[in-house]
């Protein structure tokens, strides 16, 4: 997960597939810089 | 006692004109790319009412095939008509457009919905023959308005067109000048939710075999707000329905949690029956004009026709238990709260695992899941993959972590436990209460004991938290019996205890004399 260490990041979550905090919590575990998180509905 | 399902209905309207001009994605591409190549395309791409008859999945919606049948389908579905499938289901009906805007008229209760004369005399007579449709709802189709006040209404008022067969046939006016809540986009919308909700209803009685004057009270669940500029969202499509579909005993009320609206209502009403606060409750949701064509860039670009062209509604009928049909367990209801967070995995956990665990129950103890039901025929093309289907994945792999599943049955669960998406992407619409109507069928036959509903909902597309939200809930076989013999006294029993208290006293007043 080094390759998120100091990154800043942007997040597209799927309300059907993983949605954007639970992407948000994994980036920030990982050391990266959530910059902009949503998470968008399909259906 | 638990309250239990008396019947339920679904209807569709097939609206290909409101694609074009009232579905959002179609909206926002007007805004910002007036010339673009989809809006050019898309006219080509509506498929004619007869195709949208005989599309699979809609007629599974309005009961004349189930979901079993629709496995048996190759995939993809719209290239598959199903000969000889017809307008009228045993759950409801897919209405034409026509007929539809007439029937938008008939909820209209502010004349502000206009239909050009030569349209009404043209369609006044097939609305009336619809046979959910009584004199008293047709007798309110007006008898038509000049073409030319239509147009220039449309152009000079703000008024929002209505179209059958890419002619301007008719209009909706804002209700306010400058109250934008009231304006013609935000009156049409409702409009439209209105009389699908007001289609259902009448469905839901006739196919719950009780007479309008029982429903003591209507819960809307569905997505759009209606209210002025001093209360956005004030609400109550619920008593405008009812009103028009003429339940003149019933009063009702709005629940709203986006697609998960359906299931929290259908727990409000099965509580609210068990109390014995109404004895008959019907839980109804109509349909969403700006869904229409949502996924419509991706259906067009892979040359596939526009589904996304029907509005939907379903009506639940709930009601004190009758010894006889499916009832709704309340000691078993899945809650995602504040506290449960967004991973998938919590999610399925708090929804699914955690009130069958509560109840001593295992994930294998549920015969089928019901969760978002959407046809995959609409979300494929789109990206969003099959949602029914993830659902299933989901829950079986919860299941084999829990010990309750063999890792070799991953595979099987879902044709196992679970059902193929037959709803049309209409936001609440699809959302685990499209099973309900076959649910209550397949228990009466004894095919399965048991269904869980999950509702899911996006509340953060609201912008007011970023949480997610879901509730589920059981449907089980009666079990008035089993409580009558468990609590060692029946029916015929307390009625001879009755009498002979009543004859024992009428001796000590006879003895007094």
């Amino acid at each position: 997960m080094a390759i998120l260490k100091d990154k800043k990041v942007v997040i597209i979550g799927d309300r059907d597939g993983i949605p954007g905090p639970a992407i948000a919590a994994c980036v920030e575990s990982a050391g990266g810089e959530v910059v902009f998180s949503s998470t968008e509905c399909f259906v | 006692m638990n309250a239990v399902i008396k019947g339920a209905s679904y209807i569709l309207a097939h609206v290909p004109g409101m694609v074009i001009h009232n579905g959002s994605t179609q909206i926002t591409e007007r805004i910002v790319n007036p010339e673009s190549e989809y809006l050019k395309q898309l006219p080509e791409h509506l498929r004619t009412y007869q195709q949208a008859v005989e599309y699979w999945p809609n007629q599974v919606y309005i009961g004349n095939k189930t979901p079993e049948e629709l496995a048996g389908v190759e995939f993809p579905y719209y290239d598959k008509p199903l000969a000889g499938a017809g307008r009228y289901g045993k759950f409801g009906e897919i209405m034409p457009e026509a007929e539809f805007l007439l029937l938008m008229q008939c909820a209209d209760v502010f004349d502000v919905l206009l239909l050009e004369k030569g349209f009404v005399a043209a369609h006044r007579d097939e609305l009336a023959a619809d046979p959910v449709i009584t004199e008293d709802i047709a007798a309110r189709v007006k008898e038509g308005a000049e073409a030319a006040d239509i147009e220039r209404f449309v152009k000079e008022e703000h008024a929002e067109g209505l179209y059958a067969d890419g002619k301007l046939v008719g209009c909706v006016k804002r209700a306010h000048d400058i109250d934008v809540n009231l304006n013609a986009e935000v009156m049409h919308e409702n409009l439209v939710n209105k009389a699908s909700n007001t289609l259902a209803l009448l469905y839901a009685v006739r196919n719950a075999g009780i007479e309008k004057t029982d429903v003591e009270y209507v819960i809307d669940c569905s997505e759009e707000a209606c209210g002025d500029m001093n209360q956005r969202g004030g609400g109550n499509f619920a008593k405008a329905a009812a009103e028009i579909a003429g339940l003149m005993n019933a009063t009702g009320s709005d629940s709203r949690g986006f697609c998960a609206g359906p299931s929290h209502a259908m727990v409000e009403a099965a509580a609210l029956v068990k109390a014995g606060a109404y004895k008959t409750v019907a839980v109804t949701g109509g349909g969403c004009t700006a869904k229409l064509g949502m996924n419509g860039k991706d259906h067009v670009k892979k040359g596939l026709p526009a589904l996304e062209d029907c509005l939907g509604g379903f009506c639940v009928i709930l009601t004190a238990n009758d010894g006889v049909n499916p009832e709704v367990n309340l000691d078993i209801l899945g809650r995602h709260t504040v506290g449960t967070g967004s991973a998938p995995q919590n999610v399925i956990g708090s929804l699914v695992a955690d009130p069958l665990e509560r109840n001593g129950l295992k994930i294998t103890d549920i015969d089928k899941y019901s969760p978002e039901m959407q046809n995959p025929d609409i979300t494929k093309p789109a990206g969003a993959g099959d949602v029914p289907q993830s659902n299933y994945k989901m829950i079986a792999a919860l299941a084999v972590k829990r010990g309750e599943l063999e890792k070799k049955d991953l595979a099987t669960f879902a044709s196992k436990h679970g059902l193929v998406g037959f709803a049309p992407t209409q936001g609440h619409i699809p959302s685990g209460v499209p099973y309900i109507g076959f649910a209550r069928e397949d228990i009466l036959a004894g095919k399965i004991r048991n269904a869980m509903i999950i509702g899911k909902g996006s509340l953060f597309l609201g912008r007011m938290t970023n949480l997610f939200d879901g509730v589920s809930f059981v449907i089980q076989a009666n079990t008035a019996a089993e409580q009558s013999a468990q609590s060692g006294v029946s029916e015929s029993q307390v009625r001879g205890m009755i009498a002979d208290a009543m004859k024992e006293f009428a001796a000590v007043l006879m003895a007094k004399e």
